[in-house]
């Protein structure tokens, strides 16, 4: 990270007429002039607006806004509910086998059992993780993941003749959530949590009827605790045909522990961005393989990648009663292929220890936290824990002022503001790849802030003063939306 | 353990400071009916060599665009990919970071994205473009969820030219609010623009045509867009931006939202994903798109700088009430895109137009010459058009691929009255050679 990086170029401001740094193919068929292949309306009369840049400009260019980014890679990354875990370069090399990268999603299956293989042993390992009955890899993200799981819960229901409206959703639950089952038609009806910071098992009951299709409910929860009473929820929720969602966003705490499909899940989704360590890439592609169980398998998603007597692996079209397809092709391969090699990295004993040091990362920032910063819960969390500031709001320090200082000390910030219920939130997600030497300055970072909140909060109102840009204008950029650039020229 | 860094003596030294004994301890609120009493019955872990020997081996068995010549397209295309931008995405700061929450340390991906939206909303001719969606198909659903909630209507004009399984997956992002789509049939490869007008009503929320279509003709844009305009309903366009720079957009034949699949810019096939969903539409409807805005502003200092904006369309703010349910999207592709489009800039956009126009002309004329072969359609076409084959063509694509030669996509799967249509696309990495190859292939494969 360069210190207030002087350079605030874009692409277009480095944009000289006639400069290029394209290398195409001669046109070696014969041709009569391309302009007139096909009819005048067709073809651009105006050219659009681009760069024209030199190759070395590209480089230079984006290589220096890369310098304005924090990363993994360059620093630690606790963003609460977003398990920013280390993304193994082993990963990518085999992503980009050419095999993979660059196979057409219509080559024929016969040409293509390499991809269809692992897709099928892919969605055979997540069933296992989870002890679901089958797993569609086609969801592009999380949200997606929910919304194929949310339209299967309504198949099932359709297909027993029930028309349910309503979904139950805890109040500590993700904005996808909600936002999903409003995309599948649903009412949302949202529930308590108890002062444990767990479902309230008596507001579930007041709401459980008849008219609901599913309970989603994030396992373990945004506050990072496990639901312990999930037996009881699953069983109240069965008793009423209901069926139970697991938001799995927070897989990484659970993997060899526990699995959605033994506690009474009927859904669940992946976040293989999260838990499988396939890269975040600024916002995304993600991938969000949903599983289920046997009962809603008639409504997976189509394509079913299967396998037949003679071993071979083919797309399964024939699927009458599913809920169709959520993207073109068949899921976000190349994820696909990151998330396979890294279950094969770490194994069996591998995953578990995978969170078994993920709960003791964030016990571990938790207990050291503790002390300055006030916790939401009582009792250990699991692979995430939320702290309030609303001690240091009282000094006028706002979580957000915490999240900007953090920036100047060499660390992203924490997850701020969410889960809605907790006052001044601050979610710490410090993922198992990191060793306590990093755990430790972190804290102690977030101590001395701490500190300054009491002795010095000006420096705290202050920050960021090391990134590229200081605190920037919200307002502003909503206000009069500037959402693309301009030439001066126009 | 591999990628866990603590030693098992920092574990204990952990513990201790928490006062637990063990791991163990930390996880009693997981009860123990809950718990997995065996380890995962996966297989055991693999060492890095024989992992990559493995994986190879599974690649080694897909035809790859590299060792087939590929005439495959249906919505995904083997367009050339500059050399800088696998080396640029993979800079860890980049590749390594989310969304940016934080934006004073998160400027790079910002200024990235402001990029790609100014390039994408001169590419589509659009006023606005947002940060992307999953895919083509699924932006296509955004766009006609957005032409809905605008028009407060219930009923989409469906041109039979529009990719099936975007179709598909239209109809399922339909389903909960229950909109319809009315199928509009084809003339001689593009929309019926008599049928269309018949379609479309009062309750008509939005028009949807594919530009070039789903066989790869042109259609007519201003025209669909009249006939939408005329009844109050809105004229939803899915282009290739990779053709846009050669082709008119839609932004100026009257498109009021333009999606499109954006993975010919620059982004891996990766047998289908992960894409790059391009959403761009008139100024006037940016408060009702789906998805990720940034907006340029001034910091404390009056510098100037980028953020998230207009975030009260989304999830994390609006729950229910929010326009899409979207959060993570697909970032690292849109800065394929943007890379890719900095390094063809101005010119080389039209001119991979141009190449593939040429190319596709000359070996829709090989491949016709063929005794019993002929194409489909008679309007005119882009890089990809369908030909009507004498044998069934499944069998003459397993034929083609001895000859080293992914053929073209069977449309039987698509449209079952198609059954004797193979849809061939042609981008400007295929050569003379192998055109001429493949309708010397094709004559011996019909014969």
């Amino acid at each position: 990270m360069e210190a207030r990086a002087p350079y605030d170029r874009l692409i277009f401001e480095l944009s000289s007429p006639g400069r290029f740094a394209y290398s195409l193919p001669a046109l070696d068929v014969p041709s009569a002039d391309p302009a007139t292949l096909v009819p005048a309306q067709f073809v651009r009369s105006t050219p659009p607006e681009l760069p024209e840049v030199s190759e070395v400009d590209v480089i230079r260019h984006y290589s220096r806004l890369s310098l304005m980014n924090y990363g993994v890679d360059t620093h630690f990354y606790p963003l609460g509910s977003c398990t920013m875990k280390y993304n193994p370069k082993i990963n990518e090399d085999m992503a980009r086998l050419p095999g993979f990268l660059r196979l057409h999603p219509h080559t024929p299956a016969a040409s293509s059992q390499g991809a269809l293989q692992l897709m099928w042993e892919l969605a055979r390992d997540l069933a296992e993780i989870s002890g679901m009955d089958q797993v569609s890899l086609q969801p592009a993200a999380g949200a997606q993941g929910e919304f194929a799981g949310v339209l299967m819960i309504r198949a099932y229901h359709l297909s027993r003749g029930e028309r349910r409206h309503k979904v139950l959703i805890p109040d500590s639950a993700h904005g996808t959530n909600p936002a999903t089952t409003a995309l599948a038609g649903y009412q949302v009806v949202q529930l308590k949590s108890d002062e444990a910071g767990e479902v309230d098992l008596a507001d579930l009951e007041r709401h459980l009827d008849e008219d609901v299709a599913t309970f989603m409910i994030t396992q373990p929860n945004t506050l990072g605790l496990f639901e312990s009473k999930i037996h009881q929820i699953t069983e109240m929720c069965h008793a009423k045909g209901v069926q139970v969602y697991m938001d799995g966003a927070n897989f990484n705490a659970i993997l060899g522990i526990t699995r959605p499909g033994d506690l009474g899940f009927d859904v669940c989704h992946f976040n293989l961005h999260k838990t499988f360590t396939t890269p975040h890439g600024g916002g995304g592609p993600g991938a969000g393989p949903v599983g289920i169980k046997a009962h809603l398998a008639p409504f997976l998603p189509t394509p079913v990648v299967v396998e037949d007597e003679e071993g071979q692996f083919a797309l399964d079209w024939n699927r009458p009663q599913s809920v169709g397809k959520l993207q073109a092709f068949w899921g976000n391969f190349g994820m696909l292929v990151r998330a396979y090699t890294y279950i094969r990295t770490m194994g069996p004993d591998g995953l578990r220890s995978v969170s078994e040091n993920a709960v003791l990362n964030a016990n571990y920032i938790l207990k050291r936290l503790e002390g300055d910063y006030d916790r939401a819960t009582a009792g250990p969390c699991m692979h995430e824990c939320v702290v309030s500031a609303r001690r240091q709001k009282k000094l006028g320090v706002s979580a957000t002022d915490i999240a900007k200082r953090l920036l100047d000390l060499g660390f992203y910030a924490p997850t701020t503001y969410f889960p809605l219920i907790v006052d001044e939130a601050l979610m710490i997600e410090p993922t198992e790849t990191e060793s306590k030497e990093t755990l430790d300055q972190f804290c102690d970072a977030m101590i001395q802030i701490a500190r300054e909140a009491e002795t010095d909060p000006r420096r705290i109102h202050e920050a960021p003063v090391t990134t590229p840009v200081r605190r920037l204008d919200q307002t502003l950029a909503a206000r009069q939306p500037m959402l693309k650039w301009t030439s001066p020229a126009r | 353990m591999r990628y866990i860094s603590n030693t098992s003596a920092q574990q204990k030294e952990m513990l201790a400071r928490i006062g637990a004994a063990s791991v163990e301890t930390l996880l009693a609120n997981v009860p123990a009916k809950a718990r997995l009493s065996r380890p995962l019955a996966l297989p055991a872990a693999m060492a890095e060599g024989d992992l990559v020997r493995h994986l190879r081996r599974m690649a080694a068995k897909n035809a790859s665009a590299d060792d087939f010549a590929c005439f495959l397209g249906a919505g995904s295309y083997d367009h050339g990919i500059p050399s800088p931008i696998n080396h640029l995405i993979s800079r860890g700061e980049f590749f390594t970071a989310y969304t940016p929450y934080q934006p004073e340390a998160s400027q790079g991906t910002l200024r990235t994205i402001f990029e790609y939206q100014t390039m994408m909303a001169e590419l589509t001719g659009m006023d606005v473009a947002n940060a992307s969606i999953y895919d083509g198909a699924s932006s296509l659903a955004e766009g006609v969820l957005m032409a809905h909630a605008i028009t407060g209507r219930a009923e989409t004009a469906w041109s039979r030219g529009v990719n099936s399984l975007y179709q598909q997956v239209v109809e399922t992002y339909c389903e909960g609010p229950d909109f319809r789509l009315k199928a509009v049939r084809l003339g001689d490869g593009v929309t019926d623009l008599d049928a269309l007008r018949k379609a479309v009503t009062e309750r008509t929320a939005a028009v949807v045509v594919q530009y070039p279509n789903f066989f790869g003709c042109l259609e007519d844009v201003r025209a669909a867009a009249e006939i939408a305009h005329a009844k109050g309903a809105l004229l939803v366009v899915a282009a290739d931006p990779v053709n846009l720079g050669f082709l008119t957009p839609p932004g100026a034949l009257g498109a009021d939202i333009v999606v499109g699949e954006g993975q010919g810019l620059g982004v891996p096939m990766s047998f289908g994903g992960p894409n790059l969903g391009v959403f761009a539409a008139r100024a006037d409807l940016v408060r009702r798109m789906p998805g990720r805005l940034v907006g340029a502003t001034v910091d404390k200092d009056g510098k100037r700088g980028f953020v998230l904006t207009l975030q009260t369309r989304e999830q994390h703010i609006r729950r229910e009430k929010a326009t899409s349910n979207i959060c993570t999207n697909v970032a690292l592709c849109a800065l394929m895109a943007t890379i890719y489009v900095s390094i063809l800039g101005k010119a080389g956009l039209r001119k991979v137009g141009e190449l593939a126009t040429a190319k596709a002309h000359y070996a829709a004329e090989r491949f016709a010459a063929v005794p019993g072969v002929s194409l489909r359609f008679n309007a005119p076409f882009f890089k990809e058009f369908a030909l009507t084959l004498p044998k069934a063509p499944d069998r003459v694509v397993k034929r083609l691929l001895k000859d080293r030669i992914l053929a073209g996509v069977p449309l039987k799967t698509f449209d079952r009255a198609e059954k004797s249509t193979l849809l061939v696309a042609v981008t400007e990495r295929r050569t003379k050679d192998e055109i001429d190859a493949y309708a010397a292939a094709l004559a011996a494969a019909v014969a």
